[in-house]
Order: C-alpha cells, then structure tokens, then sequence
C-alpha cells in the first residue's frame, strides 16, 4: 500500500505492505536506526517517537494508521552540536548505560515535561513505566528528566 | 594540562566520550548494521521440551517465494561442525570429570527445551523466512518432560551416559570438621531457601550478522558478544567454523549483557556457517520472544543451610547444600556458576572457621543456565545474609551486632577462608558503619511505629556481602577446570603526533570503558583525555582479549593498560635521556614530561613520540615507534565487599511491598570515575530489587515456559524501584597497579538478600521466597 508521512521534516512517499509497522519503516525504509526494537508485546518503549506531537509506541502502528502523520524520531530533536535539552540532561546526569533505551526514554520524557507543568519524582517515575531500562535502575533517568523539566523549554524549540 | 588532568583524571566524574552517539540515536549496534545482497535468517525451534526429531520436512517451505534455504542441526553434523564445548571442568567429589553432555549448536536429533533451535531458514527478506519456518513440517515424538528440581534425579535420563541426570557432584570444604562443629554448636539454625530463575532481558536483543568473503576466504560475524576474542577461538577450535585467522567477530555497540552475551549460542553459530552455504550475507535478530525461550537463564537453585553459633553468638560452622539446575545443556560458564564462583564465597564477611558446600548440578529440560550478573555470588550472599539474619532472630540478636561480631578484622588481613580463597584486603565494620547512618538505623524503630499507625508494615533488612572479581589467576584457574587463562590484553598505540589509541581487550556494553580507560590512560600518561581513543570489540582491530564479565574490566585490564604505559614510559626515558644528553636513571617522567632532574630540560610525551617516528637523534640500539602492549595476569582475585540495607513497608490489606529506602556502601577499592560506578551500584541494585520483588521464570510440568513475555516476566520499571543512596568507602586492593576491585555486580550482589531480609521481617514470615510478590505476601498474613 501507498502511505505519505513526514519523519523529521522530510516528506515521503512509500509502497509497502500492509503488515509493515512504524517501526519497520523508521528502520528500514529510512535507515533511522536510532529508533530501537526491543520487545514484541509494545511492552518496552524502546521504538517510543513523537506522532503528530504525541508519543506513541512505533511497534505498535500499521502503515495504514499513519498515512499523512509526522513522526519525529531521536535523529530529529537535536544534533551533537546542538543538543536538546533532555539529550543533554541524560548525559549530565549518566541516564544512560548501554542506550539501547535511551532513544525511547528521551522521547518519552520530552513528551512527559512538556505534558505536566509541575513534576515531581514520583510524577516521573509513573509517567515513564512504560519504557523499561535494564541498566540504569532508573535513579539517573529521573534525575535526568528532573533536570531538564528545570530548564526553560522556550531555551531551545523542538 | 595540570587543571585538565585532575577534570578528567583518576577519580574524576567525566561525562562520558560515549554518550553523544547514543542520545543523538548514532549508536550503531549489530541490527543497525545490513549488508548489499543480505539474506535473513528465522530459527526453527523446538515447541517440546523434550522430543526426538523423527524427520523434517522443508519442500512446502522451499516453494515459498525469496525462500533460499533450510539448514537443519543434521547438516552441521554431516558438515562436520562440532559441539559447543562448556569452557569450566569441574572435578567432582570423587576426583573424576564432570558429565558434560555433548552439546550441538543446533539439535540433530532431539531438542531438549521449548525454543531449542533444530534449523534455520534462510530468505531474502525476514517475511519470506517467517513464512517459511511456518511451512516446515517437522515430525516430533514428545517425550516426558523433566523439569523438576526435587524429581530430577529419579526421572527419565535426558542425556544418554548422564546417570540421574546429574552433570556434577561437588564439594568445597571440610565436611567431617563442619559437621563435627555442628553437632557441638550451641545453637544451630537451619534455612531452606529457593533462588529463583531469572531471564536476564539485556534490552538489546541477541543479534548476528554473517559474511563469507569468497575470495579472501575471510568469515566476519557482527555479534551481541561481551567477549568476541572468546567466540572467535571457540567457534574457530572447537566448532570449526573457520580457521581462527580467517574469522573476524566484531561486537559493535552492546545494549547491555549482564553475562547473557558471553556464551557461545546456537543463533550465532548458524548465522556465520549459513552465510558461508548460500553465499550471502545472512542476518538474524530475536525477537523478545525468543530472547525469553533461548537466552541462559541466572540462578535457579534450591538449598538447605546450617548455621551453629556458641554461646556468644560466634558462628562456629555452616554447612550448605544446593541442587542447581543447569538447564538442558553446559553453557559456556554454566558449571563453575554454582561451584567456584559460589561454594568459594560462603565465608562471606566471618570468620566462620569450619565451611562445607556441597552443589549437585543437573540437567532439565529448560534453556540453558549460565552467569547472570554477578553469577553465584549473589547466590552465595543470599544464602549467607538470609541465614545470619534468621540467627540473630532465633537468638535474640540485634543483627547488626551479631555481624559484627563475627566479622574478619581489618587486622586479619590478608585472610585465609576456609573456602579456598584468601580475601586481600577490607574493612568491612567501616561499610558496616557508613551504612547505618545513611539509612538512619537508628530512627528505623520511630518509622516502623509510624507506618504501624497507618495499617502498614514497615520492615529492615541488612546484607554485608563479599564478592570475588576479576577470576585469576590463570594457572590457578586452569588447575580447577578453566579452559582458558583469565588474563587480559592491552596496547597502546602512540601516534607520531602524540595522541594516542587505546587498544583493550576488555568490552562494553554500557560500563563506559571508552571513558574510563581514557581516563586511565591519560593520567598515566600525562595527556589530555581528548586525545585518548579506546578501540575495543573487534578482533580484526584487538590482538586478543578475554572479554567482559565478573567486574573484571577495570582490575584486570585496566592494569594490563597501566603496564603497557610503563613500558611506554621506560622507552620514552632512554630516548629522552639520549636527545638530553642525561643518563637513563636521571630522567623522571611527571605528568607526560619528560625531565632530566635537578636541571630545566625536559621533552614533552608529544615530543618523545614524534621522535620515535623520526628518529634522527635517537639511540642507536633502540627500535623505533612508539607502541607497548601488556597482557596482565593478576595474582589473585579482588574482593568489593560492601554493606546494602533495605527499607520496605508493607500494605497489609493487599500485599504489595514498597521499596522505601535503599542504601549501598561498597567498597570498590579505587574509583576512576564515580559518576559511572554509582551509576553501574544503580543498576544492579534495581536488578537484585527486580529479583526480590518482580521476577521469576517459570516452567509448567510440560517445560513450557509461562512467562515468555514481558506481560508475564515483571521486569522492574521506574516506579517500582526509590532513589537509591550509595557511597563508597575504600581499602584499595593490594595486588594490582590501579588498587581497584571492580563494582559492575555488586548491586545485584548485595540487594536481594537485603530486601528478602526487610520483607520478612516486615511480615514476620521467614519463610518467604523470592520474588515477594503481592500474592504470596498477602498469604502470608493471613
Ligand atoms: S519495541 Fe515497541 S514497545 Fe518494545
Ligand atoms: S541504558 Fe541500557 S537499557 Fe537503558
């Protein structure tokens, strides 16, 4: 089938099977690998991406409910030089051990910050339960996640 | 350069070199990784647990449009392929060999757990794989399934020549001493306790990627490998896949491995032999799935323990003895888990004078069972903490007192366990001491009162454990079974610029080494951290190495770097003793300058290099270049030893226990970068929380694994697990250049047994096994 989507700005216009989920195509199509897979039950968060300005879990999206979506992926929210603010949050505070999760968990918690205007510990950790990291123990991420909600979001537009 | 050095020298929190790939999404790991004219690979898997293959038929499978290939377990045999040997063994009680069934890399002739792989098929596109491992008609005969521990040894043998189905029959210590010291005991406690399985669910699943070079005959594997040089000599000595010059693995970025990616897998295998076969390249990735069903699996023991005291309260013996299941197969380490790397730790923090251990390892028809993060130590710390709790409750003893009253002296030291080792160095009263006041001791009474007024059950839990790290050394290890030695390499590569390449090795998969032995390095050597590049992983670019495991990286080859620095710095002294006209023994080396003492002439380290590589005054009997490598063969192991205590509150009319508080003082000895070691204590800590509390892998009657998904395997998440207090104190080991002991498993190590110890405590049950989940607790209090 033909879908249209727009992943971080750019325009595309795909032929794909039916059965092709988000996460193939972010994958595979377009070689944005940074998007990770690591589950088959939409249990993990490791594929989380922004659509349409909202997280949604890309494993567990069909071609044919994302015709004319934006997606942003972790490639889209910021560079080595210029960082967003909770990339830059995750390696000041060492939210990250393997990042395998870490893609995920970043897209998670923009969302997150940008969702609850007052945060707190327990705020952030109920609000990333859906996305698992097996190698922080999660202390780090909320720190993390913390740090960035301090920072002004108008400092650098996503 | 001074100000640099001390910002991102030893001891240092530097950010790490690593981290602006990952969060940007530049990570490359095996599965980002494809190839022009790639092929996929889908595993045919074995739906019994114990069956015998009666034929396989594939001609429906081979009709299926992009399907190339189906290679079975019977090819490998007929193309010569041979087993996957178990790298450990052990010796029984009787002196003889343990019973290490032969172990294909895929079955040939009968599977023996759910998801043993028996073929694999090979398209050009994943869909055409799947469809065809679907249409591959396999005919099995079922047979009874063996997969209870307390049954095992009267069922049905699974492997031919394996008599009660038992691989091993081990022991360590004195038996007639410790039994004779029981028997006279004041008092004796005894404990039944289960350790539960667990899958260790590294977020990255297993993947491989397979390419056979026609024309140079050159074999590359990309692999989730925590220790490619190992895979490359097993796969090339005893499977022979290729001769050992002609296979290059390379393990690119990791997403964790927490032991699992250190084995030698079936997967793996298949995948760099098929690319050969069809001549293309062949990828694999698991899904979650089959990570649940063919990943080792951790732990899984069930134990009786003895404890005598006298009438102080001194423990005068302790006798224990374990049934550990070892799955359906020897993994690469899955006998010297429960035996050397268990059985040896039992000593603990005491001084208890008379141990005995006796493990019986047996086979089931479950996946295999290896290391899983700290690999019998936290076994071995839950057996010694769970039961030195339970004998301070019968007697009456505050548990803290009781420890330290039978606790080695840091006078005592170095310190001969009954249990084979000799512990270098610690202070175990100061971690003891540390912790107590973060976690406020003192005020707990206050808290349990408190919560007791709302309804609620608030309960404390101590452990002070001990861990062997860094397995050496070699000779040793090779006399009680290794096969292999557990020394490790390190190069340094000074370009003639004077930055340099590190080459260890050691790997990563989230410790940080890229950092942390850049630290090392640039410290040593007097140079910016900038300027330091850490290669490792790949074993066309590493000479050798013996990988990642047991919290040896950082002991083991960190020093094999500091070696290759000093012999670095050795050259570097006659080459700046010739261009400075000194005499060698009066040049000194101070923070990367060279300086000729009691005069102002110096040569800088950049100075030195590009001397070396343009020598034209230079000593005539000297090579030229600059570049040092160093195998490092450590004398002993190194001994983290720590004190973890856990504060949990109980909800009485459900069950659910809270993890309230959790603090961890470790004694690592040195620390290179704190930031990264609190960071590794985190993570363990909520993994030893996840088996306390969450986790458990379960095989019903038939062997069928039940919780093959992460609906049903509760893995810890954020809200399951507090902020976590963690400090250090320090004894710096005694036998190694850096005096560091490794921190990746004490987290891991220390938790369970201190949860499991607050959780009963809280109910007032010690009966309570792990996971403590809301059901069982709520029981409980009934
Ligand atoms: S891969 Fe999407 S939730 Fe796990
Ligand atoms: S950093 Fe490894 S899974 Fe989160």
């Amino acid at each position: 089938m033909k879908v249209s989507l727009t992943v971080n700005g750019d325009r595309h216009e795909l032929d794909v099977p039916e059965n092709t989920l988000l996460v193939e195509i972010i994958r595979e199509r377009l070689g944005l690998t940074g998007t990770h897979i690591g589950c088959d039950t939409s249990q993990c968060g490791a594929c989380t991406v922004h659509m349409n300005g909202r997280t949604v879990k890309s494993c567990s999206l069909l071609a044919g409910q994302i015709d004319g979506a934006e997606i942003t992926t972790i490639e889209g929210i910021g560079t080595p030089e210029d960082l967003h603010p909770m990339q830059a949050a995750f390696r000041e505070c060492h939210a990250l051990q393997c990042g395998f999760c870490t893609p995920g968990m970043i897209m998670r918690a923009i969302e997150l910050v940008e969702q609850t205007p007052e945060l707190d510990n327990k705020a952030v950790r109920e609000g990333l339960e859906g996305n698992i990291c097996r190698c922080t123990g999660y202390h780090n991420i909320v720190e993390a996640v913390l740090h960035a909600a301090r920072v002004p979001q108008s400092a650098r537009a996503e | 350069m001074n100000e640099a050095k001390s910002a991102t020298g030893i001891g240092a929190s530097v950010k790490r070199k690593e981290d602006v790939r990952f969060i940007t999404g530049s990570g490359c790991y095996t599965d980002d990784i494809n190839q022009p004219g790639q092929s996929h690979a889908a595993f045919l898997r074995s739906p019994y647990a114990r069956a015998r293959i009666e034929s396989i038929d594939a001609s429906a499978a081979l009709e299926i449009e992009g399907v190339i290939a189906v290679l079975t377990g019977a090819d490998m045999v007929a193309d010569g392929l041979g087993d996957i040997p178990c790298g450990w063994l052990v010796k029984q009680k009787d002196g003889s060999d343990m019973v290490s069934a032969p172990h294909p890399p895929m079955a040939a002739t009968q599977t023996n757990y759910v998801g043993e792989p028996y073929g694999v098929v090979i398209a050009d596109t994943l869909a055409a794989a799947r469809l065809g491992m679907e249409a591959v008609l396999t005919d099995f005969t079922e047979l009874d399934a063996i997969v209870d521990l307390a049954t095992v040894r009267d069922s049905e043998q699974i492997h031919e020549g394996v008599e009660g189905n038992l691989a091993f029959d081990w022991e360590l210590g004195e038996r007639e001493a410790t039994e004779a010291a029981l028997a006279s005991a004041a008092h004796v406690t005894r404990l039944d306790l289960t350790n539960n399985r667990l899958i260790p669910n590294a977020m990255e699943p297993r993947a491989a990627l397979g390419i056979f070079d026609k024309v140079s005959g050159e074999h590359t594997l990309y692999t989730t490998s925590q220790n490619p040089h190992l895979a490359r000599l097993v796969l090339s000595a005893f499977v022979q896949i290729a001769p050992e010059h002609k296979l290059r693995i390379v393990a690119p970025d990791v997403g964790g491995g927490f032991g699992s990616k250190i084995f030698i897998y079936a997967e793996e295998t298949a995948v760099i032999w098929a690319a050969r076969k069809v001549g293309r390249p062949v990828k694999w990735t698991a899904d979650r799935s089959e990570s649940f069903l063919a990943d080792a699996h951790g732990r899984d023991h069930i134990t009786h323990a003895e404890l005598g005291t006298d009438e102080e309260g001194r423990f005068v013996a302790l006798k224990v003895q374990t049934t550990a299941n070892l799955g359906a197969y020897l993994s690469t380490f899955g006998s010297a888990v429960p035996t050397y790397l268990y059985g040896t730790l039992m000593a603990g923090q005491y001084s208890t004078p008379n141990i005995y251990v006796e493990v019986q390892g047996v086979y089931t028809n479950t996946a295999p069972v290896d290391a899983y993060r700290g690999a019998g130590r936290p076994e071995a710390t839950y057996v010694v903490e769970r039961i030195v709790e339970t004998a301070a409750r019968e007697l009456g003893r505050d548990p803290v007192e009781l420890r330290r009253l039978n606790m080695i002296k840091p006078d005592q030291f170095p310190y001969e366990t009954p249990v084979a080792l000799v512990y270098d160095t610690g202070n175990y009263e100061a971690s003891l001491a540390k912790a107590l006041v973060h976690a406020d001791y003192a005020g707990f009474a206050e808290r349990r009162a408190a919560a007791a007024a709302e309804g609620k059950r608030r309960g404390i839990g101590l452990a002070c454990y001990i861990e062997a790290c860094g397995l050496a050394p070699s000779n040793l290890a090779i006399q009680l079974g290794a096969q292999v030695g557990l020394y490790e390499s390190g190069e340094i590569r000074v370009n003639p610029t004077g930055s340099v390449t590190v080459f260890t090795g050691s790997h990563s998969h989230g410790q940080g080494h890229e950092t942390t032995f850049a630290q090392v390095v640039s410290d040593k050597l007097g140079i910016p951290f900038e300027d330091v590049e850490v290669v490792h992983g790949d074993t066309g670019r590493v000479e050798f190495g013996l990988g990642t495991y047991g919290s040896r990286s950082l002991a083991v080859g960190g020093s094999a770097l500091i070696r290759a620095a000093e012999k670095l710095i050795t050259k570097g002294r006659r080459i700046a003793a010739h261009m400075l006209e000194a005499e060698v023994d009066a040049v000194e080396f101070i923070d990367g300058d060279f300086l000729v003492k009691d005069s102002n002439q110096s040569l800088s380290f950049a100075e030195i290099a590009f001397a070396a590589y343009v020598p034209a005054n230079y000593p005539e009997d000297l090579e030229p270049g600059f570049s040092e490598k160093a195998f490092y063969d450590p004398e002993n192991f190194t001994y983290p030893a720590g004190t973890h205590i856990a504060e949990v509150e109980v909800d009485v009319d459900t069950g659910v226990v809270e993890l309230k508080q959790f603090v961890a003082v470790d004694d690592f000895g040195n620390v290179i970068n704190p930031m990264i070691v609190t960071g590794q204590v985190h993570g363990g800590v909520a993994q030893g929380a996840g088996q306390a509390l969450l986790e458990q892998a379960i095989y019903d009657e038939f062997g069928q694994l039940v919780t093959g998904s992460y609906m049903d395997y509760c893995m810890p998440r954020a809200d399951d697990v507090p902020d976590f207090t963690v400090d250090t104190t320090v004894t710096p080991c005694t036998h190694n250049p850096l005096g560091v002991k490794g921190c990746g498993e004490a987290g891991a190590i220390g938790s369970p047994a201190a949860i499991m110890n607050a959780v009963t405590d809280a109910v007032g049950d010690n009966s309570i096994s792990m996971p403590a989940t809301s059901e069982k607790v709520w029981r409980a209090l009934r």
